[in-house]
This record gives structure tokens, sequence and C-alpha cells, in this order.
């Protein structure tokens, strides 16, 4: 809860305690804790003045914002119909497979959360994905098995470097 | 390949980083002048709705205020587009070119690019751009700073007031109009919004002269468009065409041989159907021949192997996603259309429910209370009524 209250009164320093920094600063939690907790609404409606129903009814409305705990990394494969065209169920499959998760659930090891998500504007090179920030294209069951495997490296590195700064 | 029949343009994506000469040489010119330059150029809005872009900037500059900004909807969400992406990357110079001239000409010490969520990772690249070009205003002593907008993953905050709301702190929930925001806009201050194409379209119109940008086109559509091509087509990609061409000549150039259907400005576009390409023209509604279709650039291509219930059906899951769910007639009838052509297609509802729910659309078209739910009639009658045996075998 302490570092909470410090990381909302620091984005409270950078984007204001105006009702409109509301938004930017929902964006820097959720960047920051991979979702919204009620402890987090709670801590904004108190530095934005606002009530906790005013800071809850702006996050629910939209889809990049969730108010439940995540992944580290979100996985968001676009439904749209070009994609849907160009492959979208075949990796649907293939990722529900490799991460033996259905859309909307979380890896057992807490690596990934993965959604579906509405047009990515990437529709000429579908089928695409985002994870995270960083738009995936032009996507094979092969390859987003090589892509999945790097986060999952990469995550295996960190916690293996921070095991040893923490011994 | 390049397009046979088409002649590919390249104004907006012409290399031309360098524009702090023009702009230093526009802001030196009287308002009126410019906006005057801007009217008679024909340029109308490339969002989608088509609002004569000089008139825009006209209006908000005449509109009673001190405050007063400048607002540059990236919010690209309309499934099949993604030229303002395109644009953002590569020639972002032109866009802030041109929300400084508008600036300068309706009085904006701000302005704001409101980028969606999903291209925040061009945030950074663009956050560059635009510290660059705060040297060059200062140099050419405009006082105008541009801020970049996060959206967080709401097709409905492209719509212009949702937009406000969204940047207000507040749900993305449309309001009421009028007031338009040429008089009541972000922070019910008069204010320009435009799209990213439009406003890159402005700068070549600067540069080259309302004369040279007039002579493309036809009739009420002046100018270049850039199109965003997807589907079934061996070129997908960004073409820059010019306005008033058929859609027979359009697949042609783009279709694989067996194109059944285009969707003409994305999923609140409309379908066209074979037998209609020779007679229907690309250009905003005027006094063209056949049926003119407006469009924000989206251009979708179906071949024979598609199913049109399939098309529609991604469209209405779409809607009934997007749908703020504000107003009764989008909220409930995007969800009744959808479930209407599931009942239809499993044989539990008679086909004569489609009759019923092609009037539903209509109603939507009529009662909802923005462009999204009124524009769901647009693809929804458009399939029904042209690949019917479709939507009932
Ligand atoms: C549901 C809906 C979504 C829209 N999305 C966008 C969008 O993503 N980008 C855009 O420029 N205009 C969008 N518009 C149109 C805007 O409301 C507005 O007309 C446009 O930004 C004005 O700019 P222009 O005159 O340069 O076209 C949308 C409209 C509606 C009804
Ligand atoms: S038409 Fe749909 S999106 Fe528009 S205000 Fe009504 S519910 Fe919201
Ligand atoms: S349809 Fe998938 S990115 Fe547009």
């Amino acid at each position: 809860m302490n570092g909470l209250r410090e990381l909302v009164s620091a984005l409270a320093q950078k984007h204001g305690t105006r009702r409109e920094s509301l938004l930017p600063i929902l964006q820097g939690i959720q960047a920051h804790e991979h979702y919204l907790s009620d402890d987090a609404m709670v801590e904004v409606a108190r530095a934005l003045d606002l009530s906790t129903a005013q800071v809850y009814g702006t996050a629910t409305f939209y889809s990049f914002l969730v108010t439940r705990p995540q992944g580290r990394h979100v996985i968001r494969l676009c439904r749209t119909i070009t994609c849907v065209m160009h492959g979208k169920n075949q990796l649907l499959k293939e990722l529900e497979t490799l991460l033996k998760v259905r859309v909307g659930e979380t890896t057992a090891d807490g690596l990934f959360t993965l959604l579906e998500t509405n047009c990515l504007g990437q529709c000429h090179q579908g089928p695409a994905i985002l994870i995270d920030d960083e738009p995936y294209t032009r996507l094979t069951p092969e390859r987003i098995r090589v892509i999945v495997a790097e986060y999952q490296q990469k995550a295996a590195l960190e916690s293996e470097n921070s095991g040893l700064i923490n011994s | 390949m390049a397009p046979r029949h088409l002649m590919r343009l390249d104004l907006i994506f012409k290399d031309e980083h360098d524009v702090a000469p023009l702009v230093r040489q526009t802001l030196a010119r009287g308002r009126d002048d410019i906006v005057n330059e801007l009217i008679a150029s024909g340029l109308k809005g490339r969002g989608g709705a088509g609002f004569p872009t000089g008139l825009k900037w006209k209006l908000t500059a005449d509109a009673p205020g001190d405050e007063k900004y400048v607002i540059c909807n990236a919010d690209e969400g309309e499934p099949g587009t993604f030229k303002d992406r395109e644009i953002l990357m590569r020639v972002p110079e032109k866009v802030l070119a041109g929300m400084a001239v508008c600036a300068k000409v309706i009085g904006a010490r701000q302005g704001f690019i409101y980028l969606r969520g999903e291209y925040r990772f061009l945030r950074a690249q663009l956050q560059q751009v635009i510290d660059g070009f705060h040297a060059v205003l200062d140099e050419a002593g405009l006082p105008f700073r541009i801020e970049i907008f996060m959206g967080s993953g709401a097709y409905i905050c492209g719509e212009e007031s949702a937009l406000f709301e969204s940047m207000e702190g507040q749900r993305g929930e449309p309001r009421n109009k009028p007031p338009y925001p040429t008089q009541c806009g972000f922070r019910n201050a008069p204010t320009v919004i435009n799209n990213v194409e439009t406003l890159a379209h402005t700068y070549s119109i600067f540069k080259y002269g309302a004369e040279k940008f007039r002579d493309l086109g036809v009739q009420d559509s002046r100018g270049s468009k850039v199109f965003s091509v997807s589907g079934d087509t061996p070129v997908p990609g960004i073409y820059e065409l010019e306005f008033g061409m058929t859609l027979q000549r359009f697949v042609e150039d783009f279709g694989d041989g067996d194109t059944k259907a285009v969707q003409v400005g994305g999923a609140s576009g409309f379908c066209v159907p074979r037998k209609r390409f020779e007679r229907t023209i690309i250009g905003y509604q005027g006094k063209l021949t056949g049926t003119s279709l407006p469009t924000g650039g989206s251009m979708m291509l179906f071949n024979s192997s598609r199913s049109m219930y399939n098309v529609l059906h991604n469209y209405l899951e779409f809607f009934v996603e997007e749908s703020c769910g504000q107003c009764t007639p989008c909220r409930v009838g995007t969800q009744q259309l959808l479930r209407g052509i599931e009942g239809v297609k499993r044989g539990e509802l008679s086909s004569a429910t489609l009759d019923a729910l092609l009037d539903l659309a209509e109603t939507m078209r009529l009662t909802a209370k923005c462009g999204l739910g009124q524009s769901v009639a647009n693809s929804f009658a458009s399939i029904v009524e042209n690949f019917r045996e479709e939507m009932i075998y």
C-alpha cells in the first residue's frame, strides 16, 4: 500500500491532480502494476479528490485498463475480419496449446495473459498481435512459438539475475 | 506491384522532412489568406465524415473564446484502416505543420494528438519529432505546443465528442450535438479536431497551392486519398490514389481475380457486391453519377471463398463490443442484430426475421445518439440485402 501511495503521488506530480489527469495516471499505474487494484483506485480517488465510483467508472470503460490481476505480459490477438481471414484461428489454437490457457486466462507461471482485441491497424500484414505495446505481424504458428519462447527465456534470465542479487 | 490502371500519387508520403521553411513561410501569411486557400482547395475531412476543412477552421477562428484547441485525431480504430499509423510513422512532420498553421489561424496555444493505445509503440519516436518541431515554432515566434494524449483501447473515442470526454478523464461517451466542436469542444472551448491525413493534406496544399490539389479528384471530392487495402488481395498495403475512381477499376488493380465484394469504409461503411462495381464511385456524396461512397480509406476485398455471413457476424461482434452503451437503440440494437442473424442461420428463426432486423437497423440509424449506432445499418443492410441466401443457408 505504501509503494502504491508513492507511485500515485509520483504520477500525480507528473500529470497533475485535475480530473483530466485521471486517464494518464491510471495508464501509469497499469504500466507499473499490470492492473488497477481496488487499493490503487481508492488511492487515485484520494489524490484527485474524486469519488472512487468516478475513478472506477472511467477505469472500467477502457479495454486496455483492467481491474483484475494480469500476467507480466499481455498478448492481444486481433479478432477482426481480415486477421480472421488470414489465419487468426490457427494462431489462437497454437497460443492456447502453447500457453495452456484459454482467452481471458493467465498462465500458471503468471507470465502471460491471453486476450482477444479488435482491429490493431495492421490489417495488411495480419494476423497480428500486440504483446504489451509491441506489435507482431504476419504471424504463423511457427513464428508465434519462437516469439513466446523468447519472452520465456528473457523472464527466466531475469529471475536468475534477481536471484543472484537477492542472495 | 504497382496498380495497372490507377495512377499512384506521391503527395502525402513524399519525403519532405524539413518542414521548417514552409512552416515559417505559411505562418507569415494572413489568417484569411490561409483559410481561403484551404477552402479553395476543396479539402474535406479524411476521418470519414467529410466536413470541409477550411470551413471548420474558419468557424473555429470566428467562434468567441480566448482558449482554443487543435486536436489531431489519431484514434484510427475503424476495421481495415491503417493509413494514419503509416502517416505518423513516415511523415509526422507534415501533420505537426498542419496543426501549427491551424493554431495560428484559430488562435490556439495548445494542441494534442490523441493516439490510440494500440499505437503506443509509436509514441517515443513521435515525441522526438514533436520536440524538434517545437524549436521550429519558437524560431517562427508561434507560441504553440503539441502534446500526445494516449487512448486506452476504445473505438468510440475516435468519435470527436467522446474523444474530448476521454481527454477530460471521463468515460468515452459521445455528447449530444449540437453544439459542435467548432463552438464547444475540448474543455468546452472552440476546437478544431482533424484526422491525421487531413492535417497532412493541408501541408501539401500550403506547399503546392490549392490549384494543384483541386486538379485531382472529381467534383465534390477533391485531391488524393490514402487507401488502406486489405483482405483478399495480392497487394495489401497503403496506396495514395485520386478520388473519383470506379470500384471496378479499383478491383481490376487490387483484386485477386475472384473478388465477390468490397467493403468500403470499414465495418461502419458499405459492402458493395460485384454487380455494382461498375456503378460505384469512391468519393463523397455530391453530384457524382451512380452511387458514390465516402470512405475513411478502408477497402477490404472478399473473394468467392468467403462467407458474407461470417463477415457480417464479425462486424456485429465488433459493434456489440465497442458500443459505449449510453443509448438504448445502439446498446440493445447491436445485440439483437447479432442474435437475430445467428438465429436465422441456425434455422431457429424464419428468414422473414431478416426483414424485421433490417427495420431495426434503420431505426438505429434514425434514433442512435452518435455515428457508431447510426452507421451499423450501412454494413448490415448492404450485406443482408445483397447476400441474403448466405445469411440463411
Ligand atoms: C464511431 C466513430 C469513430 C470515429 N473514429 C475516428 C477515428 O478513429 N479517426 C478520425 O479521424 N475520425 C474518426 N471519427 C470521425 C470524427 O468524429 C471526426 O469527424 C473527425 O475526426 C474529424 O476530422 P476530419 O474532418 O479531418 O475528418 C469517428 C466517428 C465515429 C462516429
Ligand atoms: S450510438 Fe452507440 S456508441 Fe453512440 S452514444 Fe449511443 S450507445 Fe454510445
Ligand atoms: S483486422 Fe487485424 S489488424 Fe486490422
